[in-house]
């Protein structure tokens, strides 16, 4: 079985959020990167697969450029075999995907996970953009992932409950909680993935179709009106007569 | 050429998120001088189908095919784009759901259009340009985006765009099919298991939304937090521990690694406010926050907050809201 488990490089989740002064680029100035939240589920359950399916392997994938390759090398040790960089800018989800469809096609991947979205972009769309490009299905966002051969039986989310779905392989699954304990490197991990390979490929395809015009941040909070504990019912009659949402 | 709206059921009831994205779609449609038409998934009633002409929505499709009941991906984004070529649908209007995402991606490749996801705001449509705004982030920012080409598709965020009810207006509802065969269900789900629902409101559909973090202690203790839920109406949420050690389902943990919510009420109690906290709740329209720690960052985000034991607070806001009514 070959998995092929995108990634994307992401600022770490405590971030303060700051744009470039045109307001037209996230300004990466100090900020730390990491390894998108939900593709750890991803990487750790196929890593998990593999390992309980001899022969199988494991292939990691990142759109972008040169400075994510520390997280790249990261993903090589926690367990994946080799790795891709597609040496560009992923400037949108439609470039990304095809990108990804390319890579699956040639490598003829079974599997091709992915998380569910991307805590930057927040897209939750590169999954099915993929399924669609390669003509297979798509389980999106998946909560659980077991394979028996060559037919998989995932968990999908779905508003207020859950399905329970059927597919074989190839498929694409967007992954998230609680498939699986993300796992994190350890030494050994982290010294055999220098000599692990890590292919740097060009980008193919078409333009984007989406750019974005302008970052802005969220209007500011006038202030925290505090009311008396003692006193706790106040605040239901606030509510109601004064900010008008009950 | 038009704008189609897609238009999500369930039991017989159109979602409150559809109604928001019907009324979406309609003034999308006044914007480019074009009607409004749905298409509409699950399972419907024609004469809720019909009430969508309150929200501006001259026809809805509709194919009975009982196999569209649950939702089918393929299936799903056949329906869907065989109605956007028959009504030349230039725009095409989804909710930012789990369907909306799922047959919204697949609909952009297979009709060449541009998409947009969480969507915040109408589009802007001066200048020959098509610029929507869309939450970015994780709740942090906000992006204006320019889609180019031909056809675009917005998937519109919950709650952030008020329905409208215009009294009396009904809209056509027109029977539709895609022909669809045996080979377009091949991946319809195997069972469906829906959540016990407390009060049967869902969270990412709530306007108002009771929330609980670590300083409730135990799971034992919820009752409070349902109390309060059920007394307003509001649906049950936590913070990612609660739900890591499993004191609550973890499809109730918002954040940045969980769901993002934005209902007009949030009350947290309890919580402490980390940045990933907040990230998946700030763009609720009023915040309270209780919590015994003045100091608790969250106070920084909230319209209201009261410095106090939740184990004493909670039980007199449930009984000040039995009073209202
Ligand atoms: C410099 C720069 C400029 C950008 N400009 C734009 C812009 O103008 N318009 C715009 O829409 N977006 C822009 N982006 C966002 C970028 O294109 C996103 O990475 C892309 O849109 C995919 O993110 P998403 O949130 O849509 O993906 P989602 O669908 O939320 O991602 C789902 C999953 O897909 C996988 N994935 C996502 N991205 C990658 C990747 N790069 N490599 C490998 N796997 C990946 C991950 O597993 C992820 O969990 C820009 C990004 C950068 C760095
Ligand atoms: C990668 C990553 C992703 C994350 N994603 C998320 C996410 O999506 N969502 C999320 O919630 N967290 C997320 N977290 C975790 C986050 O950093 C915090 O640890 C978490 O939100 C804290 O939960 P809490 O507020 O319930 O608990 P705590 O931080 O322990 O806060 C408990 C609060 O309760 C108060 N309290 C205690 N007793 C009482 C009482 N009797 N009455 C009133 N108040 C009381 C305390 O003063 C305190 O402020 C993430 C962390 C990481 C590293």
């Amino acid at each position: 079985m070959k998995f092929l488990v995108c990634i994307s490089n992401v600022p770490d989740t405590t971030t303060k959020i700051a744009f470039t002064p045109d307001n037209k680029e996230f300004n990466k100035a100090g900020v730390q990167f990491v390894i998108n939240p939900w593709d750890e589920y991803a990487l750790t359950r196929a890593i998990e697969l593999k390992e309980a399916n001899a022969g199988s392997t494991v292939t990691v994938l990142n759109v972008g450029e040169a400075d994510t390759e520390p997280n790249i090398r990261k993903a090589l040790a926690i367990g994946a075999d080799d790795a891709i960089r597609v040496n560009a800018a992923p400037t949108d989800a439609f470039f990304v995907s095809q990108q990804i469809a390319a890579i699956a096609k040639e490598g003829s991947y079974d599997v091709i996970l992915m998380g569910k979205e991307s805590i930057d972009y927040n897209g939750f769309q590169v999954h099915g953009m993929v399924g669609e490009l390669l003509g297979i299905p798509t389980v999106a966002p998946a909560m659980k992932l077991d394979m028996s051969g060559n037919a998989a039986t995932l968990e999908r989310e779905i508003e207020g409950g859950k399905e329970i779905v059927q597919v074989n392989t190839p498929f694409v699954a967007s992954c998230q909680q609680p498939m699986c304990e993300p796992r994190i490197p350890n030494m050994r991990g982290i010294m055999t993935a220098r000599t692990k390979p890590l292919k740097v490929v060009p980008a193919i395809g078409d333009a984007p179709r989406t750019q974005v015009a302008e970052f802005a941040l969220p209007p500011k909070k006038q202030g925290v009106k505090l009311i008396d504990a003692a006193n706790a019912g106040e605040l239901i009659k606030l509510l109601r007569n004064e900010a008008k949402v009950i | 050429m038009s704008v189609l709206v897609v238009v999500e059921c369930d039991k017989g009831e159109v979602k409150k998120s559809s109604l928001e994205v019907a009324t979406y779609g309609a003034q999308v449609a006044a914007q480019l001088g074009t009607s409004a038409t749905a298409i509409a998934v699950g399972e419907a009633t024609e004469a809720n189908l019909a009430k969508l002409g309150e929200q501006g929505i001259s026809k809805v499709l509709y194919d009975n095919e009982p196999r569209l009941k649950d939702f089918v991906n393929n299936a799903y984004t056949k329906l869907i784009a065989t109605a956007a070529q028959q009504e030349d649908a230039k725009v095409i209007v989804l909710a930012n759901s789990n369907i909306g995402a799922a047959v919204g991606s697949r609909l952009s490749v297979r009709l060449q259009a541009a998409l947009a996801t969480n969507v915040v705001e109408l589009p802007k449509t001066d200048g020959g340009q098509f610029v929507v705004k869309r939450g970015a982030f994780s709740g942090k920012a906000f992006s204006d985006v320019v889609l180019s080409g031909d056809r675009k598709i917005i998937a519109v965020k919950k709650n952030s765009i008020e329905a409208q009810h215009e009294a009396g207006k009904t809209a056509e509802v027109a029977a539709f099919s895609a022909q669809l065969g045996d080979a377009d269900f091949a991946d319809a789900p195997k069972q469906v298991v829906m959540q016990d629902q407390a009060g049967g409101i869902l969270l990412p559909e709530a306007s108002l939304v009771v929330s609980g973090g670590r300083g409730m202690k135990g799971p034992e203790n919820w009752n409070l937090i349902e109390d309060l839920a059920k007394a307003l109406g509001a649906a049950t949420a936590c913070s990612k521990p609660v739900s890591d050690v499993d004191w609550r389902p973890h499809h109730e943990h918002v954040g940045q690694t969980g769901i993002t919510v934005s209902p007009n009420l949030y009350i947290a109690c309890g919580i402490s406010g980390a940045i990933q906290h907040l990230a998946g709740v700030n763009s609720s329209k009023v915040i309270v926050v209780i919590n015994k720690d003045p100091e608790a960052p969250f106070f920084k985000a909230a319209d209201y907050g009261i410095v106090g034991d939740v184990f004493e607070v909670l039980p007199k806001l449930t009984a000040a809201v039995k009073e209202l009514s």
